[in-house]
């Protein structure tokens, strides 16, 4: 019998095993809980109860709503903090970025409640304001991860590029239009999806924002798992795992996530 | 010079909106006052009860421990992955670079609610190592993220020389691949122990009920419409302080390698 050689592809074997286990497995019974009734037979009755349920579309639609207004308040605060962050006439040390990252070690749920109790001392309470404060709670959490991505990709950018395009004559609109921002798309598409998916399906922030008056996907997912009611959960879940797959598949040829990542420390 | 001062102001009014949360628990971490925004007189005191609160004292404990152990499994695993998925053929390459992602992409509740499904349907009761298990599949695709770009910089020539030279693969992998990686490691690690000292919802979903971090003690006390009980406004200093420690070190450290 011929000895096994150690190769350096095999080193994944384990990675391989842990994903299959923990990440594909688990997301297989999610699909299985969400097509079987309470006693395991098959069953579209979820999805006959969901998609005919008009609050439940609804909720669905709020938290899309605001998971897409999150996002592009996001990029639109963190497109320009990026840029300035990656110019060296502006900003000398890299430590600036860890800034926008550090606030991580206080917990996010630490932070949001002191979130709260900020705007509650200058006078916006959740209980009268329930969406503005969990907008608010939401740009807090999630604008690093915006941050990041476009950190990341506007440091690989060429400057030499917009170099170019100023000595052929592009005024500064039609350079960033033309040149800057195709060359960043990437980092934009990046960071929509570190923020669209997460904002729809939180649930922990507009708890303590909104002081329960609003009520997001992600909630709903919670409230269906605590009622140990696993099929009906499951299958918001199913949607949700939908929704992502179907944005993968659209930015399928415009971003992998390997570019993105990095060089914050 | 009007720009420069331009984009410094915009980037410094970003960032004091964003302290300002935990700048004002700072500020009223040194009064006894219960309520933030009433004043009376400073005093050390919330420190005094931080420490000599025994639930706050062990949530601390905890969230450092499956931190540093979520990380380490995370770190180790991850690297081992991304040298194997560098060097696997094209096909399957594309197919655990497409599964690393999907952590990534998925919604944290989706993640955490799977596993609970599959712990359960094992009929496995929840323990410290399920939680583990919650932490490390958050993330360990950052390391595997942070690993890959260090890989494709590297010299494929180098292993092969240390073959030729009589090394074998495994001290080829430890004297060559390893040390030209540790850069991409490391950042991997500090975003694993960033990610997990941050997860709440993973946290919630993986536990045994007993084990309490900072995340699940805090929700606990404030998603019933409870203000932050004052003893976590010396926490939030305590933390505070300790993360900018580790700037001014990381700060020293890039300043040394640059001067080299």
């Amino acid at each position: 019998m011929k000895k096994l050689r150690f190769k350096r592809k095999h080193l994944s074997i384990p990675y391989l095993l842990f994903f299959i286990f923990f990440v594909i497995l688990p997301l297989l019974l999610i699909v299985y809980y969400a097509f079987t009734d309470a006693n395991g037979s098959f069953s579209f009755g979820n999805f006959v109860e969901f998609f005919g349920n008009r609050n439940k579309i609804r909720l669905l639609s709020v938290s899309a709503i605001i998971g897409a207004l999150n996002t592009v308040l996001c990029i639109l605060i963190g497109y320009p903090v990026a840029m300035i962050l990656v110019n060296k006439k502006f900003v000398k040390s890299g430590i600036i970025v860890l800034l926008f990252i550090m606030p991580m070690w206080i917990n996010f749920v630490l932070r949001t409640a002191a979130t709260r109790d900020l705007l509650y001392a200058i006078g916006i309470e959740g209980g009268n304001y329930p969406y503005l404060t969990t907008m608010i709670g939401m740009v807090y959490n999630y604008l690093p991860f915006a941050i990041l991505p476009l950190y990341s990709t506007m440091l690989k950018m060429d400057k030499n590029l917009i170099e170019a395009s100023y000595d052929l004559g592009a005024t500064k609109p039609q350079t960033f239009v033309k040149t800057i921002l195709p060359m960043t798309k990437p980092g934009i598409i990046s960071a929509a999806q570190m923020v669209f998916m997460p904002t729809m399906s939180s649930f922990v922030i507009s708890d303590v924002m909104g002081e329960r008056k609003i009520q997001l996907i992600g909630n709903s997912i919670q409230f269906n798992f605590d009622q140990m009611r696993w099929n009906e959960g499951s299958f918001i879940a199913f949607i949700m795992l939908s929704i992502i797959a179907i944005l993968m598949f659209l930015t399928r040829n415009t971003t992998k996530v390997e570019t993105v990542r990095g060089g914050v420390w | 010079m009007v720009k420069k001062i331009l984009a410094r102001s915009y980037l410094s009014l970003i960032l004091i909106i964003m302290y300002a949360p935990i700048a004002l628990l700072i500020v009223y971490s040194f009064t006894e006052s219960t309520n933030i925004g009433t004043w009376s007189g400073f005093s050390f005191d919330l420190y005094r009860q931080m420490f000599a609160n025994e639930e706050i004292m062990e949530a601390l404990l905890n969230t450092i421990l499956i931190a540093i152990a979520s990380s380490v499994v995370s770190t180790i695993l991850g690297t081992l992955g991304a040298i194997g998925i560098f060097y696997s053929r094209r096909r399957m390459k594309r197919v655990l670079n497409g599964i690393t992602q999907i952590p990534v992409l998925n919604a944290e509740i989706v993640t955490a609610i799977s596993l609970t499904i599959l712990f359960v349907t094992l009929g496995i009761t929840f323990n410290f190592i399920t939680l583990l298990i919650g932490h490390v599949v958050l993330t360990i695709p950052f390391v595997v993220l942070s690993v890959m770009p260090k890989l494709q910089q590297l010299d494929p020539n180098m292993y092969e020389a240390a073959l030729d030279l009589g090394a074998t693969p495994s001290i080829a992998l430890r004297k060559v691949i390893i040390p030209e990686v540790l850069p991409g490691v490391l950042s991997g690690f500090l975003l694993c122990i960033t990610l997990s000292l941050d997860d709440y919802i993973i946290t919630a979903f993986t536990r045994n009920n007993s084990f309490s971090t900072l995340s699940t003690y805090v929700y606990g006390v404030t998603a019933k419409r409870g203000a932050l009980p004052p003893s976590l406004r010396a926490l939030t200093t305590l933390i505070t302080i300790l993360m900018f420690i580790f700037l001014l070190l990381t700060n020293f450290r890039k300043a040394k390698a640059v001067k080299n």
